[in-house]
C-alpha cells in the first residue's frame, strides 16, 4: 500500500442471530466501500474458516453465515476485524458496460406517474433522468440475478412503499430509497416500478446463469412497447437482449 | 422449513439426514407406488396417513407394495410435513441443491398436478421398518426466541417494547419466503430505508407499515428494511409449525443464552434420533389409542 492510500474505515461488527456476523463498513452507496467488501470477502474465503457456511457481500457490508456450534463467534469476529483493517482495496478491474432496453410507464412501470408526482416532475423527465446516467452494479442479491445498482440521481431518490407488494414482474426496473435495481424474477417488492426490461439477468439455460457481475456498468435505453414485445420473444429463445461494451 | 422433521423422516427410512424429501403444508396429497416397492415415512405435523384406506399415522416407516396408494391427509397439529423415501428421490441437483425455489423455478416446481417422481431404489430395503413413538414427536408449540439485531438500534425503545409485548399472528400472506405477522406496530427511530444488506434465516424485517416479516427458507439473500431481531435457529420450527393465525409472543435471549439453547437442542435432537427403533405391535396399539384420545380432545375444544 502506498503512503497516499487512506486507511480502511474500521468496521462495526453486528450480530445477525446465532449464526451470522455482519462486518459493516458504512451505511452509504460508495464504490470504494463496495470494493473493500469484495476484497475482504475474497481474503476471508481464502482462510476457509471451519464452520463457515457462506458469505454475502453487499453494497457496504459482508455477512458471514456460520454454524455456531463449530465456529467460535468471538474468534471469528476478531479475525474479520483484523483482515478488514489491512486488506488492500483492489483497483476497479476492467469491466463491461451493458445497454439495457427498458419500456417505461404504462403497464410496464405502473409507479412512474406516482414517482413523478412525488418529485414534482413530469413522467418524461423521470425517464430522461433515469436513462441519462451510468450505474454501477454493486451486488447481485435479493433473488437470483437481481442487480442492485448505485448511481441513481438524487432527484429520483424515493422512499420504499410502506406496504411491500406481494409480487412484481420479472424484469421490473425499480427505484427504492437511493438505490436502483433490475428485477430478475417475479418477487415481492417495496420498490417503485418505472419500467420493464425484456432482458433476462438470470437464465439457467446459460453456462453462467448470472449475467451481471459487481463492477459492471449499466445504462438504460428507452424502448417502445412493440420493441419490448419483439425483444421478449428473443429473450424467450435464450437471446441476451442487451448490448455490451468491454471497457479497457 | 422444519429441518428437524426432514432429518427424522430420512432417519426413519435409513437415509442420510439431508436427503431430499417432498415438503407439504397442511395437507400432504396422495401417492401411488407405480413401478415397484418402496419404504416411506411422513413426519412434521401430525398428519393423517393411510395406505389402501388403512390408517397408519406419521413418524413411522411404511412399506408400499406395487399399486399401493398412500394418502397424506390433513395435519391435526403442525403445518409442514415431509415425505421421505428410502434411497431418495432421483432428482438432479441444480446449482448444488435438490431443493425447489418456487419463485425462480430453480430445481423444478410445486407438485400441483399428477406427476411421476423417479426413485433411486424400487425395492424394499432390508430390516424391520422403524418408528418414533408418539411421546417423542417434536412439539410444534415451543417458544419463539430471538436475539436483538442486527439493526435494533434503528428502533425506538417503545418500538422494541411493543415488539416484545405482542402478541403477533401469522397472516395468510405467508409462505416459504417469509411469514408476514400482524400485531402491535413497531416504531422506527428514523428512516425505514437502509442500504440493502445480508439476511439470515430468521431475520425479522420491519418495513414502513411497522409490521414484522420473519424471513425463512426461501428468503431473499439481501434486503433494505431494518432488522430488529433474529429468531434463533432452534426455534424456527416453533414458528413455522404453529398454526396460522395462532397468537404468540417473541422472547428475547442473550447471545450466550441462545448458544446454550442451541447446544441443549442439539443434544435433545440426538436423544430423539436414538429413540427411533423397530416398530413393535405394542407401539402400534399405544399410538392408535393415543390418536383416538387426541381426536376426542380436539373435538371437545372445537
Amino acid at each position: 500500500m502506498s503512503d497516499s492510500t487512506p486507511p480502511n474505515p474500521s468496521p462495526r461488527i453486528r450480530v445477525a442471530g446465532t449464526g451470522g456476523l455482519v462486518v459493516e463498513f458504512g451505511s452509504v452507496v460508495d464504490s470504494r466501500l463496495n470494493r473493500l467488501v469484495m476484497a475482504l470477502d475474497a481474503r476471508f474465503q481464502e482462510a476457509a474458516w471451519p464452520g463457515v457456511i457462506e458469505t454475502v457481500p453487499t453494497y457496504r457490508s459482508l455477512l458471514v453465515v456460520f454454524d455456531p456450534l463449530v465456529a467460535d463467534r468471538r474468534a471469528l469476529a476478531q479475525e474479520l476485524a483484523t483482515l478488514a483493517a489491512d486488506v488492500p482495496i483492489d483497483e476497479e478491474p476492467a469491466t463491461r458496460r451493458w445497454h439495457v432496453p427498458v419500456a417505461y410507464g404504462g403497464n410496464f412501470g405502473e409507479d412512474l406517474d406516482h414517482v413523478a408526482a412525488l418529485h414534482g416532475l413530469d413522467p418524461g423527465e423521470v425517464i430522461r433522468q433515469h436513462a441519462s446516467v451510468e450505474y454501477r452494479v454493486f451486488m447481485i442479491g435479493f433473488a437470483p440475478g437481481f442487480a442492485y445498482l448505485g448511481g441513481l440521481t438524487k432527484a429520483l431518490h424515493t422512499p420504499r412503499r410502506l406496504d411491500p407488494r406481494q409480487r412484481i414482474p420479472a424484469g421490473s426496473i425499480t427505484v427504492g430509497g437511493l438505490q436502483a435495481a433490475i428485477t430478475s424474477i417475479e418477487a415481492p417488492s417495496g420498490w417503485h416500478m418505472l419500467g420493464r426490461t425484456p432482458l433476462r439477468t438470470f437464465d439457467l439455460r446459460r453456462p453462467d446463469p448470472f449475467l451481471f457481475r459487481p463492477g459492471d456498468r449499466v445504462r438504460f435505453r428507452p424502448i417502445s412497447e412493440e420493441e419490448h414485445a419483439r425483444l421478449s420473444t428473443l429473450a424467450d429463445m435464450g437471446v441476451i437482449t442487451a448490448d455490451v461494451e468491454k471497457l479497457a | 422449513m422444519d429441518g428437524l422433521a426432514l432429518r427424522l423422516a430420512n432417519r426413519l427410512v435409513g437415509n442420510a439426514d439431508v436427503e431430499a424429501c417432498v415438503e407439504f403444508a397442511l395437507i400432504g396429497g396422495s401417492y401411488e407406488a407405480t413401478d415397484g416397492s418402496c419404504r416411506v415415512a411422513v413426519t412434521g405435523g401430525d398428519f393423517a396417513v393411510t395406505v389402501q384406506g388403512r390408517s397408519l399415522g406419521a413418524y413411522r416407516a411404511i412399506d408400499l407394495a406395487p399399486g399401493d396408494r398412500l394418502v397424506v391427509g390433513q395435519a391435526r397439529s403442525g403445518v409442514y410435513g415431509y415425505l421421505a423415501v428410502a434411497g431418495g428421490f432421483d432428482v438432479e441437483p441444480v446449482l448444488g441443491s435438490r431443493s425447489v425455489h418456487l419463485r425462480s423455478g430453480i430445481g423444478g416446481a410445486a407438485l400441483t398436478s399428477p406427476v411421476s417422481l423417479a426413485l433411486r431404489q424400487t425395492s424394499l430395503p432390508a430390516g424391520t421398518p422403524l418408528a418414533l413413538h408418539r411421546q417423542f414427536w417434536p412439539a410444534s408449540d415451543g417458544p419463539v426466541r430471538v436475539v436483538w439485531g442486527p439493526q435494533d438500534d434503528l428502533f425506538t425503545e417503545r418500538g422494541k417494547a411493543d415488539f416484545l409485548r405482542g402478541p403477533y399472528r401469522t397472516t395468510l400472506q405467508s409462505d416459504r419466503m417469509g411469514y408476514r405477522l400482524e400485531g402491535p406496530p413497531i416504531e422506527h427511530a428514523g428512516d425505514f430505508n437502509i442500504v440493502s444488506d445480508g439476511i439470515v434465516l430468521g431475520s425479522i424485517q420491519v418495513p414502513g407499515n411497522q409490521q414484522p416479516l420473519v424471513l425463512l427458507a426461501d428468503r431473499q439473500s439481501t434486503g433494505g428494511y431494518p432488522k430488529i431481531a433474529t429468531v434463533i435457529a432452534s426455534d424456527i420450527r416453533h414458528l413455522v409449525q404453529r398454526g396460522l393465525q395462532v397468537p404468540f409472543r417473541f422472547e428475547t435471549v442473550s447471545l450466550d443464552e441462545a448458544d446454550s439453547i442451541l447446544r441443549v437442542a442439539k443434544s435433545a435432537f440426538n436423544d430423539l434420533f436414538s429413540r427411533i427403533g423397530p416398530i413393535s405391535a405394542s407401539d402400534l396399539f399405544v399410538s392408535e389409542r393415543l390418536l383416538g384420545l387426541n381426536l376426542i380432545d380436539g373435538f371437545v375444544r372445537g
